[in-house]
């Protein structure tokens, strides 16, 4: 909670900002309901944490150092392809295989962050475009590795601790990418309140400044990059864990433009935006294309537009500010 | 680059040698000759389109210059990036506000001066860990009057009161050399003296140079005046030998409003 008059200390006021707020520890205990109330939708619940996660790594490069990307599915896929080929090939166990989905992300995020960081804009856009198209026309010609268009078969993850299998109910699988998601969040958590998250909010606001107060802006964006790209590699290692198999829509632009169109949707900048957004994106697709599977994109649309040009700071955004107004009164 | 260059008062902070630029055929910077002794307080004055900001830019590696070298102390900087500059002590403010809209005063210079000290890249510590840095910002920021708003978000601050913002964050670099770029610009005339009562209580050890068109303010806290025409300097000298100089007041105080 935000401590307005000068009566405190500074110290004090800067940790009062990173306070846990009670709506925060409702938002989470509530994603435990599925489990009780949507059993049947566990899976579903389960793709959504994978997208809340990916959706998060992006936040961090968006929505707090202001990169815009729309390539950011590469990590995602090298994430899922790394950990799956790891599981049929080298050691099926759950964490392993996240770690190793990580290394493999934050490699590339790292090698290509040297090119991120020296362009802004447009030219950032197409670059980071052209990468994972890149990626994903290599991953589709190197079958004998991926399995191509049939997608990589044969993953085989051991069982959760050796206990917990991860069967066709998706109980494991919730659990797993739920604990995953939250693990990895409360690092984001940690990391936007920390003196980078400062200095990354500090490139969004005033690229032109921050190297006036010595700020090396280019490290700091290779860094963010790099992190942010093993975060998006555990979310697709997850998915590849998951659902035992990886296909080339892992790596797919339109998994790019969907990140992308999540956390708009949520609200960029705020860490719980692609939380909230990828839940409203996935649970709008599982129940609109039951009523016509080829139209569902129309309404995705429509809510897109809508929440742009009414909310700029996506819903969550708008809902704060709401929240905002109703207190004063 | 050895610290009693900065102390002693005669060594010089701040040397430019043939520094030139030009944009294709417009020349802005035509072969500057500057030296800025330890603790002087230049003024930069000249018309408008003189090159005053080009200078500032090229000399904190904004812009590049085509020929020329650019000293800090002892050191050739010229080839410099801008923030390794301001990392070896040379700061300057903006005539337009260039400050982090987003972020309260605490937040901004919290954050310059953890940049300094080198701690900006920790991401894994909450910023209230670096209680030392917190505080030498709320410092900073008490020293210049800010100290009741450093929790209100920078665009919500009175235009006054981010000027002095500006000045605020430059000062958490702790720069040896401060250009200050019109420091007290679109503030109106009453309260431009505030911010140049700030800009005098600076410590006697930090060398300033500030471009401002308002002779009083020139004449009154400038030791030096370097009249800058055309991207050339035309003179330099001190008050006396400027108010003095005919032809000074024909290119530029002759064309102004003064009384």
């Amino acid at each position: 909670m935000a401590v307005t008059g000068t009566q405190v200390s500074p110290q004090t006021y800067l940790r009062s900002l990173s306070r846990w707020h009670p709506i925060e520890i409702i938002f989470w205990l509530s994603t435990l309901l599925p489990f009780w109330l949507f059993p049947t939708y566990l899976s579903l619940a389960s793709q959504i944490s994978v997208a809340a996660l990916f959706a998060l790594s992006l936040d961090l490069i968006l929505g707090y150092a202001g990169i815009v990307s729309l390539g950011h599915a590469a990590f995602f896929g090298i994430g899922a392809y790394s950990a799956g080929l790891f599981s049929k090939f080298v050691w099926g166990e759950p964490f392993s295989g996240l770690i190793v989905g990580a290394a493999a992300a934050a490699l590339l995020g790292f090698a290509s962050s040297f090119i991120i960081a020296r362009f802004r804009h447009l030219t950032l856009i197409m670059i980071t475009l052209g990468l994972g198209l890149l990626l994903a026309e290599a991953a589709n010609s190197a079958s004998w590795l991926t399995g191509g268009s049939d997608g990589l078969q044969g993953v085989a993850i051991w069982p959760l601790f050796g206990i917990f299998k991860f069967d066709i109910y998706g109980t494991t699988s919730y659990a797993y990418s739920l604990a995953v998601l939250f693990v990895i969040f409360l690092m984001a958590r940690r990391l936007i309140h920390s003196s980078f998250g400062l200095a990354l909010r500090g490139i969004r606001e005033n690229f032109v400044r921050m190297p006036a107060i010595g700020a090396p802006s280019r490290e700091h964006i290779r860094k963010i990059y790099t992190i942010a790209a093993a975060m998006a590699g555990i979310a697709g290692a997850v998915i590849a864990q998951t659902t035992q198999t990886v296909s080339l829509e892992t790596l797919d632009f339109q998994r790019s433009a969907d990140v992308l169109v999540m956390l708009v949707l949520g609200g960029a900048g705020r860490l719980y935006g692609g939380l909230v957004g990828a839940a409203i994106f996935l649970i709008a697709r599982d129940q609109l294309s039951g009523i016509a599977p080829q139209f569902w994109y129309f309404w995705i649309g429509i809510l897109l537009v809508a929440v742009v040009m009414f909310l700029p700071n996506g819903i969550l955004g708008g809902l704060s500010a709401l929240l905002a107004r109703w207190r004063t009164r | 680059m050895t610290p009693d260059v900065f102390t002693s008062k005669d060594a010089i902070a701040l040397a430019t040698h043939g520094l030139t630029k030009s944009f294709g055929q417009l020349v802005v910077a035509r072969d500057i000759e500057l030296s800025l002794p330890v603790g002087a307080r230049y003024a930069l004055i000249g018309p408008n389109g003189a090159g005053k900001t080009t200078l500032i830019n090229l000399m904190t590696g904004m812009l590049a210059p085509n020929a020329g070298r650019i000293f800090l102390g002892d050191e050739d900087i010229t080839t410099l990036e801008p923030q390794n500059r301001v990392r070896r002590g040379l700061a300057r403010t903006f005539q337009i506000n260039t400050l982090f809209a987003g972020l309260n005063p605490l937040e901004a210079v919290t954050l310059a001066v953890c940049e300094r000290r080198g701690i900006a890249a920790k991401f894994w510590q909450n910023i209230a860990v670096h209680k030392e840095a917190i505080e030498e910002a709320y410092s900073i920021l008490v020293k210049l009057k800010l100290g009741d708003c450093a929790y209100q978000p920078t665009r919500e601050l009175p235009y006054g009161r981010q000027r002095l913002l500006e000045i605020a964050l430059a000062l958490a670099t702790r720069p040896k050399v401060l250009l200050l770029d019109e420091p007290a610009a679109g503030v109106p005339q009453e309260e431009s003296g505030d911010i140049f009562e700030v800009v005098a209580g600076l410590s006697d050890d930090l060398t300033l140079l500030f471009i401002e068109h308002d002779m009083h303010v020139v004449f009154r806290f400038a030791t030096h005046i370097i009249v800058l025409v055309g991207g050339a300097i035309f003179t330099q000298g001190t008050p006396a030998e400027i108010a003095a100089d005919p032809g000074v007041r024909e290119v530029y105080l002759g064309t102004r409003k003064h009384d």
